[in-house]
């Protein structure tokens, strides 16, 4: 077996009974990387050199008989919007396209002191806003499954890298679903964690009150290994909370049996493909088979979710962004004259289109005279959503639906048309909106094999339950397929 | 036809907090540094860093509010204030909009004997920008050490009718800010800054138009930007002219105010909550706490001056004017018997000595206390009162063993003063002979050549009558 087909705890136990080397490990991934990124451009940079040195102190420790942790030695990929100390930083624009952080994010703190080994950065929609990665300034990333699809995003590069075995466990961020519908287009996993469980310090802002790091894997089990490393409280983040996360994913193992599984009515309705809905249906039925009672339910306020989703965080992002001004760092156009020409030419010519239109989206919002119809509306829209969902797990324990309403679309077939690429959305953005955990797990494909995904959504600090659950439906589905 | 127009004043004061590091991170605040020397990746908002509330900001301002008689908010929120300019690092400034810390509060002013109560709208938080310097070569510089450093914005009621109640006002409120420490309130150094809003009209009329007078630095810049504003504005309407909303500058060069930007182009802040900052939560505990660390405000202890020591309230003002002189005072009225003696000294000799940035007297409050005695008990002339505050002042001592060694002691013995009262009239024949002429006033002036005569020492009273006796022999 090839080291970059096993799983990551299958790595984890040969590096610690050093059947195999973080080294040897490392260049297998940086070898696929070499081969087959060309043509998939998940990678935006590539740290081979540092990934080699950090594999081999990690190698060194262990032959000194120091034990560094179960994930020690494993390779990583991180999205591009997390800040790598003395590694480029881009959010794949060209604003960042020189932009060197002088500090690690918070999670890169955690990898590091847990021994993981980045393999580099990862390519994303600029500055997180999209749902293709086409809107990265530099490259695009083609679906691992079929390469004339996007691969989703805004996390794009992190599912492909991970798909594509050009990394075995990635981060991404998820503000309205960046990393779960990535997940479902490429069939891999990914996990939008509970807002506050992980630290945003060094993750460059998108949506501020929405944005959430998280991990992707090939399985819950990767996942799983790789959540509890970067979660807990970061007094440099605000928001964090100070203890949310309960126990660890292995000390649920009630699995499906019992647990009440709702289905929202909202999320099966108009635009969803059939295929997709009938892959769903069909792990509810699965969950049923595991012991799992079936529940219906309603949310009815989830029409207005994605309106107020790009209202919030268009209207965070005008704000966010405002810093890249050409002034301190990142780029600075050639030709102005005064402070207010260097801050235009530079906003105007640094950012793309797509970063552009949210900038005006959100200015507009917020301005003078429209504040109460639409950001103080949008918050209402919030809470009402929130209240929904907490009336909703009264009466279940996790709720299912579709990630995407279709699956993995033709690179180029929506970038002309925001409006219907924001539609996409609509299932991903609620969990945001309401700061919820949520997980994309493949549950089948279509008749092209693009994979479909399912979402399981919990309470507020129900990963445990939600791996719990999703790993056993993964075990069920792999003996279906 | 000025004398028709009405001027109304509210001020916005700045003040920057004494705390030991910035409002969102853990930079030094200290002023002076070199630039860009104290700054970090949060205070200059570098991409993915995030604020974190410094605790001592909230207490700071909690406890100016509590000194300014505020309302304090058990809830209140840090919004974003955002527009765009080289010295403000996020575009964005932290402010808070429509959930202040502090509202609801006044303090009172003094003008000669008369006092007026001055209301304060709010009292809020907010982080300092940085500064721009334009260099000689043409270029401009940024300076992000101010950046983060803990402001709060005092917001006064449109309550203040002239030049003077504006100054009082901010006096007063420098000295509360200083009494409550929670700022150094060094005008210079730019930690307190005032912005002036002005407008006039006709009494009974409704309000006129305002401008905006921003970053006033020193009581003569608010004082001579609010009467030229004030004659400028009456002049434009008395010729028939609209007022226009704007920020003014004003310019300390010609006294002058000018026009920097009409308020209808001006920036849209688009304020809305800080999603990266939590809610301030304060409970009656804290705010409790808070209160009882605050020392006994000015008003207070003027209060208690006018009323134990039978000071007038003007020379009550004077002494409170800034909490180590006062708090100096107390510990040497304590320490004499005459109080009002020591007041009187104070404000004629010691006040003088001081300067507004370091109010320290180097004079142990008991010393005062002795010296004050000796003067209210005649054994120490004014002038050897004056003459002993100055060798203690230079090194202080024993007053008792200072004055006889110095021979400060007053002279009253007649048997001493008598021949030596003799010889000023033998010295002075024709003061004497103005005086026998009928000029009875004369006899102060061969008082005044006595003193002389005793080094300043003997006691002018009982010179005074032994020169009549004598004179009149």
């Amino acid at each position: 077996m090839k080291l970059t087909d096993m799983t990551v705890s299958a790595q984890a136990s040969a590096l610690s009974s050093r059947d195999i080397s973080s080294e040897e490990l490392t260049r297998a991934y940086l070898a696929e990387i070499d081969a087959r990124d060309t043509a998939i451009g998940a990678y935006l940079t590539v740290t081979a050199d540092a990934a080699i040195e950090q594999a081999r102190a990690i190698d060194a420790a262990r032959v000194r008989g120091e034990e560094p942790g179960t994930l020690a030695g494993i390779p990583i990929g991180i999205k591009d919007n997390i800040c790598t100390r003395g590694v480029r930083t881009t959010c794949a624009s060209r604003m960042l396209e020189n932009f060197v952080p002088p500090y690690d994010a918070t999670v890169m703190t955690k990898l590091h002191e847990a021994g993981l080994v980045m393999l580099g950065k990862l390519n994303m929609d600029e500055f997180a806003m999209g749902s293709t990665t086409e809107n990265s300034a530099f490259q695009i990333t083609r679906n691992p499954v079929c390469p004339d699809r996007v691969p989703g995003g805004s996390s794009g590069g992190s599912a492909a890298a991970v798909a594509a075995g050009l990394a075995p466990i990635a981060l991404g961020s998820d503000t309205g679903g960046s990393i779960r519908q990535p997940a479902a287009f490429c069939g891999v996993v990914g996990m939008k964690p509970t807002y506050g469980t992980v630290s945003r310090y060094g993750l460059i802002a998108f949506a501020s009150s929405l944005d959430q790091i998280g991990p992707l894997g090939r399985s819950v089990e990767d996942i799983s290994l790789l959540l509890p490393v970067i979660m807990g409280h970061d007094p440099l983040d605000s928001t964090s909370v100070k203890d949310g996360y309960v126990g660890s994913p292995a000390s649920y193992t009630a699995g499906l049996r019992g647990r009440r599984i709702g289905l929202p009515r909202e999320y099966f309705g108009e635009g969803l493909q059939p295929v997709v809905r009938d892959a769903v249906m069909q792990t509810a039925k699965v969950c049923e088979s595991l012991g799992a009672e079936i529940v219906e339910l309603s949310l009815p306020s989830l029409t207005h979710a994605l309106p107020a989703y790009y209202v919030i965080s268009s209207a965070e992002a005008s704000s966010n962004l405002s810093r890249f001004d050409g002034v301190k760092y990142g780029f600075r156009a050639a030709d102005a004259s005064d402070p207010e020409s260097l801050i235009i030419n530079s906003r105007s010519e640094g950012f793309g289109p797509e970063v552009q239109r949210r900038i005006l989206l959100g200015t507009f919002a917020l301005s003078a005279g429209y504040y109460d119809a639409y950001y103080k509306k949008a918050q209402q829209v919030r809470t009402l959503i929130r209240q929904e969902f907490d009336r909703a797990f009264e009466s279940c324990d996790l709720i299912l639906s579709p990630v995407a309403p279709t699956t993995a679309y033709k690179l180029g077939e929506k970038s002309e048309n925001p409006l219907e690429m924001y539609m996409g959305d609509v299932y991903t953005v609620p969990v945001n909106i309401a700061g919820l955990p949520a997980l994309s797990l493949p549950v089948g494909a279509d008749a092209d094999g693009l994979p479909i995904g399912a979402q399981l959504i919990g309470p507020a600090f129900s990963e445990g339950v939600i791996l719990t659950a999703a790993a056993h439906l993964e075990r069920a589905l792999k003996g279906a397929m | 036809m000025s004398a028709n127009y009405e001027m109304v004043v509210g001020l916005e004061v700045h003040v920057e907090l004494s705390t030991r590091t910035k409002i969102f991170c853990s930079c030094s605040t200290a002023f002076g540094a070199e630039p860009n020397t104290q700054c970090c990746p949060v205070c200059m908002g570098f991409p993915g860093t995030l604020p974190v509330l410094n605790r001592q900001v909230v207490r700071y301002a909690v406890k100016a509010g509590l000194a300014a008689n505020c309302q304090i908010a058990r809830y209140s929120k840090q919004d974003r204030k955002n527009y765009f300019y080289p010295d403000l690092p996020k575009a964005y400034q932290i402010s808070q909009f429509d959930l202040p810390l502090c509202e609801h509060g006044w303090l009172d002013i003094t003008l000669g004997e008369t006092e007026k109560r001055i209301g304060i709208t709010r009292i809020h938080i907010e982080e300092d920008a940085g500064k721009l310097i334009h260099s000689d070569d043409g270029r401009t510089y940024c300076d992000y050490n101010r950046c983060g450093v803990p402001l709060i914005e005092i917001v006064s009621e449109p309550d203040i009718r002239s030049a003077e109640e504006a100054v009082a006002y901010v006096r007063k409120l420098r000295a509360i800010m200083l009494y409550a420490g929670v700022s150094d309130c060094r005008m210079e150094q730019g930690s307190l800054r005032c912005d002036v809003n002005l407008s006039v009209h006709k009494p009974g009329t409704p309000f006129g138009t305002r401008t905006e007078m921003k970053n006033l630095n020193s009581f003569q810049s608010i004082s001579r930007a609010i009467e030229y504003e004030y004659a400028r504005q009456v002049a434009a309407i008395e010729a028939g002219e609209e007022i226009i909303q704007e920020t003014r500058r004003f310019d300390q060069a010609t006294g002058k105010t000018f026009s920097m930007r009409t308020k209808e182009n001006a920036d849209d802040y688009r304020y809305f909550p800080d999603p990266d900052l939590q809610p301030i939560v304060l409970d009656d505990a804290k705010i409790d706490e808070l209160r009882a660390s605050i020392p006994t405000l000015p008003d207070e202890r003027k209060a208690r001056y006018i009323r134990d020591f039978g000071l007038t309230a003007y020379d009550a003002e004077l002494i409170v004017a800034q909490r180590e002189t006062a708090d100096w005072f107390e510990a040497a009225a304590e320490a004499t018997t005459s109080p009002k003696t020591a007041a009187n000294l104070m404000i004629a000799e010691v006040l003088k000595r001081l300067s507004a940035e370091e109010p320290v007297i180097p004079i142990a409050p008991a010393h005062f206390g002795r010296l004050s005695d000796l003067t209210a008990a005649g054994k120490l002339s004014s002038t050897g009162a004056k003459k002993l505050l100055g060798l203690l002042w230079e090194h202080d001592d024993d007053p008792d063993a200072v004055a006889e060694r110095e021979e400060l002691w007053q002279l009253a013995d007649p048997a001493i003063l008598r021949p030596m009262m003799a010889k000023v009239i033998e010295d002075n024949p024709r003061i004497v002979a103005d005086y026998r002429a009928g000029k009875k006033k004369a006899v102060q002036s061969l008082v005044g050549q006595a003193m002389r005569a005793t080094k300043g020492r003997g006691n002018p009273g009982v010179m005074q009558e032994l020169l009549e006796t004598l004179l009149a022999e």
